[in-house]
């Protein structure tokens, strides 16, 4: 029978019909229904609740409660899992299986107490220092918060790594009808092994050696076989546990990537446009890490486009963007900080990106483009208009040059500027001669006045010339 | 030929890494003894610290877990939980307890937390090379407090065991010395009563033990000793600050 639950309680109740008796916890908004679940709830099964002094101290309590063998979770939200880090790097470095769940809220810092989706990177890039990956399941409704809970045990004890249920404040705080009888005392997976491995104070046989649940190995080439090592479990993660769902992606050429919270809005959006004839379809991954890397390559075969759908300010983005390797543009759109996107939004934005890859019909979509489309046309007119005026001057033009009339004219204008050439010719000559003549003239008779002149002087001279000798001169 | 002397089968055949003069030795086989002599020893669960006793899982001959700096009392609370029927107990240092895991053991203790801790002091951070903790003694020397620990700079050091005992939820609380033979009798009998009130489900349970430095405090062996008995009993008195067996509910000789 189903039953109206919020989110956070139907976790805590999965966990515990999942075999969950620890849990360690401190309060923040908006996952307390877990911790406050929990404090009513386990005492009844025989199990243990314990409030922490802080978010450090109760990841280190798992740590323990998980390295005697116990299945342990522990919850909190954004800032709360900052402070988890430490121990989370611990937990992975020591192989001990736990659950935490993140009940996303804004950041960073204090932030907002509202849903988000910006700790993906912190989730999916292990958050803490050091080499490691944890798997990561993202349920999009209270049900599947409920099952992938449930798994989540069983995949932490399956690798001895913890598991991160990645929510949001709105996961959290949804109340919607779920199926508790189909999860009650659920089994462990059939393929989980005794913890011979656990610390908690056992006599030692062959099966079981002492216990030493360690993350330190000072000698670096042994470090780095035990890294070497975990690396390889964390490829059996990503090849054995890695889930997503497919909607609409039969013919979708444009695919949209939403995870949680965000694919419900995406995938009304997408109905919508489907209603309209936009080819769309969604890919959710269900496990944020290992990410479905191999089936979002499958829908290169009909999308030409990605939209991503995230509350934060673009993170998994990035996955699809490597998923995807630069065959198709990868766009995104968000909100942030506690802001969720309508369905309206995301749908608008589903519908200009069917425009921008859609063949040109020539029809108009917008009043802008009506514009620029009305203004293109008048000035391909008004030049076609100048175009034709042009051709028909440089005819006229060419018509008058080729004509015989235009011809006859320039020989004539040639013959007679050759005949005034050649008058002028004449008339210049004959006066250059004439003005020879006139100085030819001219020289003559200054000539013969010079001969006058030097005759008459020598007739004056020999009237009055002195003795031949005798005299001297200047005396 | 009787057997007059021979090693606590709670300590592995590993040998200790710890410098000539240092008195981690002598606190490890006492808590092992201790272990070993109320029969808990093999089912015990132990939690190592960040310090120069992070390799204590190398030598208590029991399960054991490698907690971050600070953290173990956590780590031990999840433990006990699990196991409530088993003895569990941390081993740290006075850097990893009083200063960044002062959060952790004031819950621990306040929440009367079902372990038994040994909370070795030696005024100094060792295995990071000598610098200054929350327990240096004023005007000491360290790499961090080149000119002596000035207190108008840096304040004075935290009392572990006084500061615990006022809370309600622990059950016993000592400080000893293992500088000389009759006080490492008197702290193995404190380190046994603890773990003895533990397993009697009584509360959380410390033993504070003054311990040595050579290699940081720039002294021989002998000279670390005398130190101790010299300059940090002074400063840290020795005593039972809180039994909640002890009839009538004064304090024997502690809580000066």
């Amino acid at each position: 029978m189903k039953q109206l639950m919020k989110g956070n309680e139907a976790i805590a109740e999965a966990a515990i019909q999942a075999g969950c008796r620890f849990f360690f916890g401190y309060p923040i908004t908006p996952q307390n229904q877990i911790p406050e679940y929990m404090s009513k709830r386990l005492p009844q099964v025989g199990g243990c609740f314990l409030q922490a002094e802080s978010e450090i101290a109760a990841i280190n309590m798992v740590y323990g409660a998980g390295g005697a063998g116990a299945r342990v979770m522990t919850s909190s939200s954004s800032p709360g899992i900052s402070l988890k880090q430490e121990g989370i790097s611990y937990i992975v470095g020591a192989e001990v299986p736990c659950v935490i769940v993140n009940m996303v809220r804004g950041g960073p810092g204090l932030g907002s107490i509202q849903p988000a989706q910006s700790d993906y990177y912190q989730a999916t890039r292990g958050g803490g220092h050091g080499d490691y990956r944890m798997c990561v399941l993202a349920p999009g409704s209270v049900q599947e918060a409920v099952d992938l809970t449930q798994d989540a045990f069983d995949i932490a004890d399956r690798y001895r790594n913890p598991v991160l249920v990645l929510g949001d404040g709105l996961i959290g705080q949804m109340m919607e009808p779920v199926d508790m009888d189909k999860v009650a005392d659920r089994a462990p997976a059939a393929d989980l092994k005794e913890k011979n491995w656990a610390a908690n104070g056992h006599i030692p046989t062959e099966d079981s050696p002492r216990a030493i649940i360690n993350s330190l190995y000072i000698d670096p080439q042994v470090l780095e076989n035990h890294c070497k090592r975990l690396q390889a479990k964390y490829d059996l993660i990503a090849a054995n546990e890695c889930r997503w769902q497919e909607e609409m992606l039969s013919d979708a050429e444009i695919v949209i990537v939403a995870y949680g919270t965000t694919s419900r809005i995406a995938r009304s959006a997408m109905r919508k446009c489907r209603e309209k004839g936009i080819k769309v379809g969604m890919l959710r991954p269900i496990t944020l890490w290992p990410f479905p890397d191999a089936a979002l390559r499958k829908t290169l075969s009909t999308a030409k486009a990605y939209l991503v759908l995230e509350m934060s300010m673009g993170q998994m983005v990035d996955d699809v963007r490597l998923a995807i390797n630069g065959e198709r543009p990868v766009h995104f759109y968000g909100r942030t900080g506690g802001m969720v996107p309508t369905v309206a939004e995301t749908a608008a934005q589903i519908e200009q990106l069917a425009q921008s890859i859609a063949p040109d019909d020539g029809t108009c979509r917008t009043e802008f483009e009506k514009t620029v489309r009305g203004a293109a046309e008048k000035i391909d007119a008004a030049a076609e208009v100048v175009g034709k005026k042009l051709d028909e001057a440089g005819k006229k033009i060419t018509e008058t040059f080729n004509s015989p009339e235009l011809h006859k004219k320039a020989q004539d204008v040639g013959k007679q500027a050759s005949d005034f050439a050649v008058r002028t010719a004449d008339t210049v000559a004959k006066g250059v001669t004439e003005l020879f003549g006139a100085i030819g003239k001219a020289v003559e008779s200054v000539q013969k006045d010079l001969k006058d002149i030097e005759q008459q002087q020598k007739a004056e001279s020999d009237e009055s010339e002195p003795p031949k000798d005798g005299g001297k001169e200047g005396e | 030929m009787a057997v007059v002397f021979a090693k606590t089968k709670m300590l592995c055949e590993k040998p200790f890494h710890y410098c000539p003069g240092c008195t981690h030795g002598i606190i490890h086989r006492l808590v092992a003894e201790a272990l070993d002599e109320l029969g808990i020893g093999e089912t015990a669960i132990g939690v190592a610290p960040v310090g120069c006793a992070v390799f204590a899982y190398d030598y208590f001959a029991c399960d054991m877990m490698e907690a971050a700096h600070g953290r173990a009392p956590a780590v031990a609370t999840g433990i006990k939980r699990v196991c409530p029927d088993k003895a569990v107990f941390t081993y740290q240092g006075d850097g990893d307890l009083a200063s960044i895991g002062t959060a952790e053991i004031i819950h621990a203790a306040t929440r009367g937390e079902k372990i038994t801790t040994i909370f070795v002091n030696n005024a100094i951070y060792g295995m990071t090379g000598g610098q200054m903790a929350p327990t240096t003694l004023p005007g000491q020397v360290t790499t961090t407090s080149p000119y002596g620990r000035d207190t108008s700079h840096c304040g004075w050091p935290v009392k572990v065991s006084e500061m615990l005992s006022t809370l309600t939820g622990p059950a016993y609380i000592a400080r000893v010395s293992v500088h000389d033979v009759p006080n490492i009798k008197k702290a193995k009998a404190a380190i046994k009563k603890a773990f003895q009130l533990q397993m009697e489900g009584k509360g959380f349970t410390l033993v504070e033990v003054l311990s040595t430095c050579p290699t940081n405090w720039g002294k021989t062996p002998q000279e670390a000793l005398m130190w101790v008995k010299e300059s940090m009993i002074p400063a840290y008195p020795l005593g039972v600050f809180k039994d909640v067996t002890a009839q009538p509910a004064t304090p024997e000789g502690g809580a000066q």
